[in-house]
């Protein structure tokens, strides 16, 4: 659980890529855990974007089809624990969706591993800076987004 | 008469003061929130998970913080306490002394600053003293109000902070402290609690070895955002403790502090606690040593069997530990005793479940106000008015009249607002005034325009992002054609300037870079509003919170992210639309579903407060279960309650009975609600408050209804009190129907129906042998001196295991009970004239039905399901319907009529304000892509999508906005893409993640 990971985002992956990473995070649990995590001043790779939804039950499977379609490396969806949805059931709808969303994902070649699904609460703000840092590694270990023809991927 | 003040001080900003607060504000009354710490939120905002759904404490309470914080009615008033108090109900004059915090609160924007830059650390109080704070602090990152202070104790003057505060908030020659007056209509005590200082139980060595930690030591240990970041581990030598104990009843029902009474909430924290230390260590072994184990509250015993048989939490039932030793490796070594042999048990680590007494300003709060404290030091209350102290005007909730969980807490915190409301009814929104705002500015048809406002936060962005490439940049995107940057975007000033800029400029869309939109974007978008422009044409970029203070040592990548987010942000800006607020009037009368003792008292709270009531009653009679009760157990006759208040119903010329009666058929929503009752009539309504009650369990076991010796407890309460008692040998046996695999709960109140029965017996019939056969005593709060009593009375209490329950028998015309005793694991044989069930509560049945008119859910065991278990205990999901009573689950009368208090007061929050307006961002449906599949219907909790026949055999669905909560669930459900949520549409989303990924900056 250490921050080992944190200090090295550009020493790895050869020419200079960097992994490009959308996340959508509700508004009560996971955006509040990662503002902790700023207020806790826990760091992370600044390779993630986050997109604010109120719900992670809003989030379509096509919007992450879509950002990995213009180039994402990975998109991250996360939500409130099982149970602390402020909306009672959004994220077990979130859940299922996702799940869906990451075996077609696999169908098309580019692999269940881009997408993420993760419960953080508004007070685990170690445990956003934790994923993020953990995610932006494995996407980096990944390699690019095969639908683009950034990095060194050249089909 | 002196006129009344339409405005009331409550005292306590823990969650019973903060609900107290918000209903009392959405009534119209201006509240004062006085808390003597420079923050509200108290003991639950250290609290790292809450029982029984494990939801996360700051997850829940966070939001009611920053709405309490932001209420335009609420005032709070930090590190203050109240001195006197003169005048009379309706208008009293209080005298307080607010404490110098040394900051200036008009000023401080919360960055920060001051405490990177303090010299001198202390402990944290919030923390436990496990943590450091500094001299300048806020005691937990979300605090409200994001206010620093200075603690004077630690402050040696250096003036560090004053020099690094661009805010210039710091003060170091305010007066130490000053008093001032409040004028107000009534005051609400809610100061909660403080913990018994387990130092006192000595032998249990707190202080003395640092691997024995109280029960709230243990929360911050366990929260994530605790002083070890969640890490369970031991204070000795910071080691992954793998087997822990919790010890109950520190400083509870115990002699030797002088607390006899129970502080109720122990039991299941420490289950909680146990589940949560085994969540974060999977082989951790988890031991509990208690007397009873009190899990009496909703699905809470069901919480107990989980605990035990899904995470092997072990269960040590009847034990007080005598003391325990410390090794040389810092473990600790328990006695205790089990089937009468000592045992000792080695841990790693021991959790000393303290339990609750008065707080510590109780004393000083009886003084000043003149209130009547019990002889324990909690605020003393009479049996059927729990909400009033001994002071009329004075009104109590929480903690502070008795030890109890925070959903009972929360419910009694509505409904001492309920009873205020009355008292103050016809002086709301007298000092509270709606604000006004300028005519909308039309931007239709217009280009976006866009206003960038770039924030430093002092050096907290700026530090490290490049705040002016930042500005440069967002000047070069397309739709802006402004940017700036400032040092405190949040300050006075700078909204004056946005204002300026944007009537200057004619912009038609604002975005703000700075902090997180969780706590300013409602700053903002009251700017916006205040220069004409609807307050959905406001964007935020989060490159505080989340860039510059996560990327501190990489400026270049910060910048460029900063840039990215604000990129992000201008995309949606370019789509962001002007949402209109439906409004809605509101019938402004309310329909009571019951007439129990809970429907009663809710119909007359409400129309206290001024309202039409419509009370419907299935019977022919009002009272409901009550009617069948004759004492309690403190000695009152429910019956003398009931004729009052029937009375009172029949009397009241607000209120119309329906007898006789049932709900039919409803109509319509929040506000505008129709039902068709069975007596003919058509009520119109705003709000329903269901009070449908349940009823007792018959009897299957123990061969009830083979003999007439066998009745159950309301019969034998019926014969005490007609003088038909001649019983010599009475046996009562617990848990009839209650806690077996039928219905897995307790029934909460039979442990107090058995000590008012056998009380009673001891008491008029002294030579009467009473036995009570028992599983666990669950006799909670102060309620515990009577099972004290009654054991000192003679009555033998004979406890049983669920696996060899009590065997009834006929021999030779005698009855005969054999029980296995458990104490002296022998068989004991009872040759009773008189076996009283005390058969458990069950559902009203009628609740099916309802639940599927009324379209809310229920429980397994068929109550009626609220909210949130924890934070809205007497609201449903859907908006303007409210429970209460044994509608929500088993309840003791006075409980019943605080609820129903509660659902009063939750009520009068919509009827007092005659509209309703919907939230703008919420969902529409194209009714020409609406194939009516009514996916939408089912994924939505909150009753708002529904299917509607527009034609004869066509469905579409349709999408009340005014229930709409915004989540956007449905319209993800939807398969044909008919339906967007307005804010967060999908081209709007698109477009930001295509300018998340466009690197050259193109869009």
């Amino acid at each position: 659980m250490s921050s080992e990971g944190e200090k090295k985002p550009g020493s790895t992956g050869g020419e200079g890529w960097e992994p490009n990473i959308v996340a959508f995070c509700c508004n009560w649990c996971s955006y509040a855990g990662a503002d902790l995590a700023g207020v806790s001043r826990f760091q992370y790779p600044p390779n993630i974007k986050v997109i604010r939804v109120m719900c992670s039950g809003r989030v379509e499977p096509q919007f992450v089809l879509r950002a990995l379609e213009l180039g994402a490396d990975g998109v991250l969806i996360t939500g409130c624990h099982i149970g602390d949805c402020h909306y009672l059931s959004g994220n077990e709808k979130a859940e299922v969706r996702m799940k869906m969303t990451a075996d077609l994902l696999e169908m098309l070649g580019i692999g269940r591993d881009r997408m993420r699904l993760e419960w953080i609460s508004a007070s685990e703000g170690e445990k956003f800076a934790e994923t993020m840092r953990e995610f932006t590694e494995r996407i980096r270990e990944l390699g690019p987004n095969p639908l683009t023809n950034g990095g060194e991927d050249s089909g | 008469m002196t006129e009344k003040v339409g405005a009331v001080l409550v005292i306590g900003g823990g969650p019973a003061g903060i609900q107290a607060s918000l209903d009392l504000a959405e009534m119209g009354l201006k509240v004062y929130l006085l808390d003597e710490r420079t923050t509200i939120g108290g003991n639950m905002a250290r609290l790292d998970k809450t029982f029984p759904t494990n939801d996360c404490s700051m997850c829940i309470l966070s939001p009611k913080l920053v709405a309490a914080g932001r209420h335009p009615n609420i005032q709070l008033i930090m590190n203050a306490e109240v001195k006197g108090i003169t005048g009379e109900p309706g208008n009293f004059k209080v005298r307080m002394k607010r404490y110098a915090t040394y900051v200036d609160e008009t000023k401080c924007t919360g960055c920060g600053v001051c405490a990177e830059h303090c010299p001198i650390e202390g402990v944290n109080e919030f923390d436990m003293d496990l943590a450091p704070k500094r001299a300048i602090y806020i005691p937990f990152p979300q605090a409200v109000p994001l206010v620093f202070a200075i603690d004077p104790g630690l402050c040696i003057g250096c003036g560090e902070c004053k020099q690094f505060c661009k805010a210039d908030a710091i003060v170091y020659d305010y007066e130490s402290e000053v008093e001032s007056d409040l004028s107000v209509g009534a005051v609400l005590l809610a100061p909660g609690y403080d913990l018994v200082d387990p130092k006192v139980k000595t032998e249990y060595g707190y202080g003395k070895f640092p691997n024995v930690v109280s029960n709230l030591d243990f929360e911050r240990i366990l929260s994530a955002s605790g002083p070890t970041a969640g890490h369970v581990i031991r204070p000795s030598d910071g080691d992954v403790p793998k087997r822990i104990a919790f010890i109950q009843c520190v400083g509870s029902r115990d002699a030797q502090t002088g607390n006899t009474y129970c502080s109720s909430y122990c039991c299941m924290a420490a289950l909680k606690q146990a589940v949560i230390a085994k969540e974060h260590t999977e082989d951790l072994e988890a031991h509990i040593y208690f007397m009873d184990i009190r899990a009496f509250g909703k699905q809470f015993e069901e919480y107990v069997t989980r605990a035990e048989e899904e995470y092997g939490v072990h269960l040590h039932r009847n034990n007080r530990i005598a003391n325990l030793v410390e090794d040389s490796n810092g473990d600790l070594i328990l006695r205790y005793h089990e089937e009468a042999e000592i045992f000792e048990e080695k841990f790693d680590l021991v959790i000393l479940s303290a339990g609750a007494r008065p707080p510590r300003e109780a004393k000083s709060l009886a003084k000043a106000l003149g209130i009547k404290l019990n002889k324990f030091g909690f605020c003393e209350t009479d049996g059927f008015t729990p909400l009033d102290s001994s002071a009329p005007g004075i009104f109590v909730c929480g903690a502070f009249s008795a030890p109890k969980d925070i959903p009972d807490s929360v419910a009694q915190a509505s409904g001492a607002a309920g009873k205020i409301a009355g008292l103050l009814g016809e002086v709301k929104n007298t000092l509270v005034q709606p604000k006004e705002y300028p005519a909308e500015i039309d931007v239709s048809g217009q280009e976006p325009r866009i206003g960038v406002f770039v924030c430093h936060c002092g050096i907290n962005i700026g530090g490290v992002v490049d705040v002016p490439a930042v500005m440069e940049y967002a000047k070069t995107l397309p739709g802006v054609a402004y940017a700036e940057q400032n040092l405190y975007t949040c300050s006075q000033d700078t909204q004056e300037k946005i204002k300026e800029v944007i009537e200057e400029l004619k912009l038609n869309r604002v975005i703000v870079a700075s902090c997180t939109p969780r706590t300013h974007e409602p700053l903002f978008r009251n700017t916006v509003r205040e220069a004409g422009l609807n307050q959905y044409l406001f964007e935020m970029a989060n490159i505080r919170d989340q860039c510059s203070w996560v990327h501190m040592k990489e400026p270049v990548k910060a910048t460029e992210k900063a840039k990215t987010l604000v990129r992000m942000a201008v995309a949606k800006a370019r789509l962001l639309e002007p949402l209109p607020v439906s409004k809605v009037q509101v019938e402004p009368s309310a329909l009571v579903l019951g007439g129990g003792i809970a429907g009663m008292s809710a119909a007359i709270a409400i129309a206290n407060g001024g309202y039409n009531v419509h009370i419907v009653e299935k019977s022919d009679r009002f009272g409901g279960h009550l009617n069948t009760i004759y004492h309690t157990l403190t000695g009152l006759d429910p019956q003398e309650v009931l004729e009052e208040t029937r009375k009172e119903i029949e009397e009241d010329e607000k209120i119309t009975v329906h007898l006789n009666s049932t709900l039919e058929q409803l109509s319509g929503y929040l506000g505008n609600f129709e039902s068709k009752l069975s007596d003919g009539s058509t009520v119109k309504h705003g709000i329903i408050v269901v009070a449908t009650g349940g009823l007792e369990y018959e009897p299957k076991e123990y061969m009830y209804g083979e003999d007439e010796m066998i009745i159950p407890q309301t019969e034998l309460g019926r014969r005490l009190a007609k003088g038909e008692f001649d019983a010599k040998n009475v046996a009562v046996i617990q848990c009839v129907g209650s806690r077996n695999e039928e219905y897995p709960n307790c029934s909460r109140i039979c442990c107090f129906t058995a000590m008012a029965n056998a009380l009673r017996i001891k008491k008029e019939h002294p030579e009467t042998s009473v036995y009570v056969l028992y599983r666990d005593i669950r006799t909670f709060g102060f309620a515990e001196e009577y099972y004290n009593e009654a054991a000192r009375a003679g009555v033998l209490f004979v406890r049983w295991d669920p696996e060899s329950p009590p065997v009834v028998t006929k021999e030779n015309g005698q009855i005969v009970i054999r029980v296995t005793e458990q104490f002296i694991e022998d068989e004991i044989v009872i040759k009773p004239d008189l076996v009283v069930l005390n058969a458990g509560v069950r559902a009203n049945p009628d609740n099916e039905e309802l639940a599927k008119m009324l379209k809310v859910p229920r429980t397994e065991e068929g109550y009626f399901l609220e909210a949130h278990m924890k934070l809205r205990p007497v609201d449903f999901a859907t908006d303007g319907i409210f429970l209460c009573g044994l509608a929500h689950s088993p309840r003791l009368i006075w409980e019943s009529i605080a609820m129903a208090n509660a659902a009063a007061a939750r009520a009068m929050t919509v009827l007092s304000k005659g509209e309703v307006e919907s939230e703008g961002a919420t969902s529409v449906v194209d009714a020409d892509k609406c194939r009516g599949c009514g996916d939408c219907e089912e994924a939505c909790e909150f009753g708002a999508a529904r299917l509607v026949e527009v034609e004869p055999g066509v469905m579409k669905s349709q999408i009340n906005e005014i229930l709409c909560k915004g989540c956007g669930t449905c319209v993800a459900t939807c398969c044909n893409r008919a339906i967007t949520l307005r804010h967060f549409r999908s081209e709007q989303i698109m477009q930001m993640i295509q300018a998340a990924l466009d690197l050259e900056g193109k869009t």
